[in-house]
């Protein structure tokens, strides 16, 4: 994106100093840091996406955390627990980056247990064998770090920041994903068959991850031009599938869409055609685990109120124990 | 995790990378006697069984931040647990999951306080509580073990353990301090974990031929006792007096929990005789 950035306002408008400054500076690619003015939109469009993302993680952890007391080897253990507890701390990051903008911790849990607030739309499947283990790691976090990797150079500093950390862990859960998948497939004909039915299951809800067309996709105009998101849907959807490919072959694993082939004029894999229909239902709530998911994470947060309570008076006593100390 | 990391932060990160089991622990040939078999696997079934109640707790803890805290404690464990395991592994050519997967209750060796469920909150940081000051003071003695795989892993454990240890004492403050509920609770789940605590400290005829090597149970009593004494005391809570549990893990009498534990952490391995993951 190099032409003149005009976010809100008609060219015919002037604009005020502040607001010169904040495209001066998205033009010349700096960051935007939480002190400096920004248009109401772009805040908006930020807390919007940021908390969508923490909340990912959060529900995220959900599928996952599913397997750790079943996981079938104590090393699959371990390494699963630590990478759903990254999924918490990644989550934790992401809603300090929102605080900066405003948005409060409280706020944005209250939204996403009361249903309002929106997460990804590709932990509302289930994870019914381990392979789906394997599966998340590979296809989801894949993903997630096609979509991620661009956002470590997103325009607002504190996101970006939340983002080169995170994208470093994605590499390892991507990596172990792989692993998982690979013993699989090298093992028992039952192995080779939960790893190959996992991924028939997961492989177009991970393509859905990257959002709808780009002709379809109403918020992402805007957010190019902010440089807070740096490319379209489709580009990273095609970059995804292009890096599959040759992993696939590796694995050994067939990707369930029959009209996927080599083209050799853009030198790229075109894919079959996506149907947006579960995509919108699973959007629309009509998915296999949404209610499954909210509640869960309803019950933990209910569940859990005595215990913020007492933290929080806990700490209120202490912090009058202190004063008191002090005056005397 | 590492010590500098424990302390500096109490939500401390373990990154995926990390779960490897520690090179100077796995290799060397060191290859344990059958009497230190058996007791690597009283320290190792502690801590797996307690890993698995403690891994349960992730995505469902009452704030994320206690998810990650849960989190971390149970992969330390997890660590302590393979590293025993393998070792005592060494004296019958099993490997860690050998023994974690595939053996039944009665050859576990796990004490009936990790084995109680994780209730509430309250009862799972009670039950953290009592293990964690165990464990360090166990860990701060076995360091000088004459067996020096024992002392390596002990000498590994009891700095993490010693994190755990403060994780659980600032819940014990917090809930007995916190509200009315909290302290309800709290009281609550002290005076049912109690009743096993007696079984922690019995010395098992085992411990006679493990002189030196060994940690002697009924010898970290007094310095348990004192390291808890003052948390209680600022919490304003009794040592509940009341039933004691007879006990009986070290010998394979387990408490009616750990089956249900064993069968569903063993489900799926089991159902894949021969198979590597």
């Amino acid at each position: 994106m190099t032409s003149t950035i005009t976010p809100d306002t008609s060219a015919s408008v002037a604009i005020s100093v502040e607001e010169q400054q904040f495209n001066d500076l998205i033009e010349a690619d700096s960051r935007i840091e939480p002190r400096d003015w920004m248009p109401e939109g772009y805040r908006k469009a930020l807390v919007r996406q940021i908390s969508q993302h923490a909340h990912s993680e959060i529900i995220g952890m959900q599928p996952e955390s599913n397997w750790i007391t079943r996981a079938p080897s104590l090393k699959r253990k371990a390494i699963l627990m630590a990478k759903v507890q990254d999924e918490a701390g990644h989550g934790l990051y992401l809603y300090s980056a929102a605080q900066t903008l405003g948005a409060t911790r409280d706020d944005m849990t209250d939204a996403l247990i009361a249903g309002k607030a929106r997460y990804s739309s590709i932990f509302n499947y289930p994870t019914p064998s381990w392979a789906d283990m394997g599966s998340i790691g590979w296809l989801v976090d894949g993903a997630a770090i096609c979509n991620q990797v661009p956002l470590c150079r997103a325009s607002y500093g504190p996101y970006g920041r939340a983002m080169v950390r995170i994208c470093k862990e994605e590499s390892f859960h991507q990596r172990q994903g792989f692993e998982i998948l690979l013993e699989l497939m090298q093992g028992t004909d039952e192995q080779r068959q939960m790893a190959q039915d996992s991924v028939d299951r997961w492989y177009w809800p991970a393509l859905m991850m990257f959002g709808p067309p780009d002709d379809d996709s109403p918020n992402s105009a805007q957010s190019m031009a902010w440089k807070i998101k740096r490319h379209s849907n489709d580009e990273l959807r095609q970059r995804f599938v292009n890096m599959l490919v040759p992993q696939a072959a590796v694995l050994g694993i067939t990707l369930p869409d029959p009209d996927l082939h080599f083209n050799e004029e853009t030198q790229q894999w075109d894919l079959g055609v996506i149907d947006w229909t579960e995509f919108h239902e699973v959007l629309a709530g009509r998915g296999p685990n949404n209610a499954q998911r909210l509640q869960r994470r309803r019950d933990a947060h209910d569940e859990g109120k005595w215990v913020r309570e007492a933290a929080a008076a806990y700490a209120r006593k202490q912090s009058a124990r202190t004063e008191e100390m002090v005056a005397s | 995790m590492s010590d500098d990391d424990s302390k500096a932060d109490v939500h401390g990160h373990v990154a995926v990378d990390v779960t490897t089991l520690d090179a100077e622990l796995i290799e060397g040939p060191s290859v344990a006697t059958p009497d230190v078999a058996e007791y690597a696997l009283w320290l190792g079934d502690d801590s797996l069984i307690l890993s698995q109640q403690l891994g349960a707790w992730i995505s469902r803890a009452p704030e994320l931040e206690e998810d990650v805290a849960l989190g971390n404690v149970a992969l330390d464990l997890i660590g302590h647990a393979r590293s025993l395991l393998h070792y005592a592994g060494t004296a019958t050519n099993r490997t860690e999951d050998d023994l974690a997967y595939w053996r039944t209750e009665p050859d576990f060796r796990s004490l009936h306080i990790v084995e109680q469920p994780n209730g509430d909150f309250a009862h799972t940081i009670a039950r953290q509580f009592v293990v964690s000051h165990y464990l360090f003071e166990l860990y701060s003695r076995l360091r000088a073990s004459a067996d020096a795989t024992l002392a390596a892993i002990a000498a590994k454990a009891v700095k993490e353990v010693d994190y755990h240890r403060d994780h659980s004492t600032q819940w014990v403050l917090r809930l007995a301090q916190g509200t009315d509920e909290s302290r309800r609770r709290m009281i609550t789940a002290l005076s049912d974990l109690w009743p096993y605590v007696e079984e922690i400290f019995r010395d098992d005829p085992l411990i006679d031929s493990l002189e030196g090597i060994a940690v002697r149970p009924s010898t970290l009593r007094p310095a348990f006792d004192s390291a808890i004494a003052p948390v209680l005391a600022e919490a304003e809570l009794e040592i509940p007096r009341g039933f004691v549990a007879s006990g009986g893990g070290r010998t394979g009498r387990h408490s009616e929990h750990l089956a249900f534990l064993l069968a569903e952490m063993q489900v799926l391995t089991r159902a894949h005789p021969g198979a590597s993951w």
